[in-house]
């Protein structure tokens, strides 16, 4: 691949500049877990004016719904879920301050749009990868909506969780620019 | 007539859920190293290596492949000669499912109702089950696990006969291409033609029990299935995507009879962690 970057959360604007499409990004730190139905339920607390359950200031959200955990291991298989379902909801998110997403698919012009305003970045894993990428989580643990079963919002200790930059802060989709090199 | 007992079925429901969700077809692995040698994209390359590093790390860890360990769909061919006893028999797949699901370490995805409470049922359960009344004293059970994402992507259209076969692979090559890097490719495209409008479903998504490297046994179908993956091919998609060649790795066409005003048209579209197992009682 083009080139490795590292990455730490909370993710500062100076590591996000340099990020270009098709970069292999390693993630450490930590980052939290939400989809569909969490993504509803926190852009409903911003719209109400309430407090998120996590401080979502230069963090990143990974779209992932978990397997069961086996005993003595922290998370079961951990890929990433389809990222377009989430579109209504980022751009909301995104003006709160998240500034990273991990998922698959490509977003819409919405999301792309807000990812430029608010100097954040959508990065690929890759779906169906889900045990390689359950090496990389270290610590996981609910910390809100445990009825919402896999959909639950998870703290995620990650090393090294590895990802390929999708969206840079500067608009570029490498889910466009990608396809358009190998089509025929 | 044989008597089976369907409790007999539940363990044997469990051990399919366990063995489909961990361990992958040998005909995807082949497929996948004949398309990763024909691959221009060096990510393109790389992801398909990260696939089979996930194919071997699911068996060693014994972990499923893709934490969306999907709704159970179970083919089931019943000899009308046997004669099940000792309790209900759908039943006894959805405690096979529930028992391995649960002992699988496998996620459950299954809300109760689909669009106001969207209640996780927590067991997987209920299991989709479609049956087949065939000759013999045997049962045959096929799982396929089925993941979201994939499923997603598919869709039916009823075309009409001037459409065309040319109709027919503009519409499968389209949806592919709607679809994008969404459904996680590289994908099996699974095609229904022919039957009703629910019956070009079941077709199109029975069509992906055919092994990868086994031919269609018509050859006009063949040619048909060719083409399209020729097609699709050259969108450009790729895995993930992210671009690239190979986007999907096979096209299985099932066709049935039609009424004279009709041409259902399904396309049900399957990710590479692509499960499914059978056994026979």
């Amino acid at each position: 691949m083009p080139g490795t970057k590292y990455l730490q959360t909370p993710l500062k604007d100076d590591n996000l500049k340099e990020l270009k499409i098709g970069d292999k990004v390693l993630i450490t730190g930590t980052i939290y877990t939400a989809r569909d139905a969490a993504h509803k339920r926190l852009v409903d607390l911003i719209e109400a004016g309430k407090e998120l359950p996590f401080d979502i200031k230069g963090q990143i959200i990974y779209f992932v719904g978990p397997s069961p955990a086996r005993p003595g291991m922290p998370i079961g298989s951990a890929g990433p879920t389809t990222s377009y379902r989430m579109d209504p909801y980022s751009p909301i998110l995104l003006d709160a301050g998240l500034k990273g997403m991990i998922g698959k698919g490509p977003r819409n012009k919405e999301v792309i749009d807000s990812m430029i305003k608010n100097k954040a970045v959508y990065l690929a894993a890759i779906g169906g990868a889900a045990v390689v990428m359950a090496q990389s989580i270290k610590e996981a643990k609910v910390i809100a909506y445990e009825d919402l079963g896999p959909e639950a919002i998870r703290e995620l200790k990650v090393e090294n969780f590895p990802c390929i930059v999708a969206n840079n802060i500067y608009g570029n989709d490498l889910f466009d620019e990608g396809v358009r090199k190998y089509k025929k | 007539m044989r008597e089976i007992d369907v409790k007999e079925i539940i363990p044997i429901v469990r051990k399919l859920c366990i063995d489909a969700s961990i361990y992958i077809g040998k005909d995807v692995v082949e497929k996948l190293k004949e398309f990763q040698e024909k691959e221009e994209s060096p990510i393109a390359k790389e992801i398909i290596s990260i696939i089979f590093e996930n194919q071997r790390l699911a068996v060693e860890k014994q972990m499923p492949l893709c934490q969306d360990t999907g709704v159970a769909v179970f083919f089931i061919e019943l000899g009308q000669d046997v004669h099940l006893v000792g309790g209900d028999f759908y039943e006894a797949i959805n405690e096979g499912v529930r028992q391995g699901y649960k002992e699988g370490y496998l996620r459950k995805s299954m809300v109760d109702d689909p669009i106001i409470e969207r209640k996780n049922t927590r067991d997987n359960t209920p299991a989709l089950i479609y049956l087949d009344i065939v000759p013999g004293d045997e049962i045959k059970i096929t799982l396929a696990a089925k993941g979201g994402g994939s499923e997603n992507m598919s869709e039916v259209k009823m075309m009409k006969a001037a459409d065309g076969i040319e109709g027919v692979i503009d519409f499968v090559v389209d949806r592919v291409k709607r679809s994008g890097g969404n459904p996680c490719p590289p994908i099996i495209v699974g095609v229904g033609l022919g039957g009703d409008f629910e019956q070009s479903a079941l077709l199109a998504k029975k069509s992906l029990l055919r092994s990868l490297t086994e031919k269609n046994s018509g050859t006009k179908w063949a040619k048909v299935e060719d083409e399209i993956l020729e097609r699709v091919n050259n969108l450009g998609i790729g895995p993930q995507g992210l671009g690239g060649r190979t986007t999907a790795i096979a096209v299985n066409i099932l066709h049935k009879a039609c009424h004279i005003a009709c041409m259902p048209v399904a396309v049900n579209i399957q990710c590479h962690v692509h499960r499914h197992k059978t056994a026979v009682i």
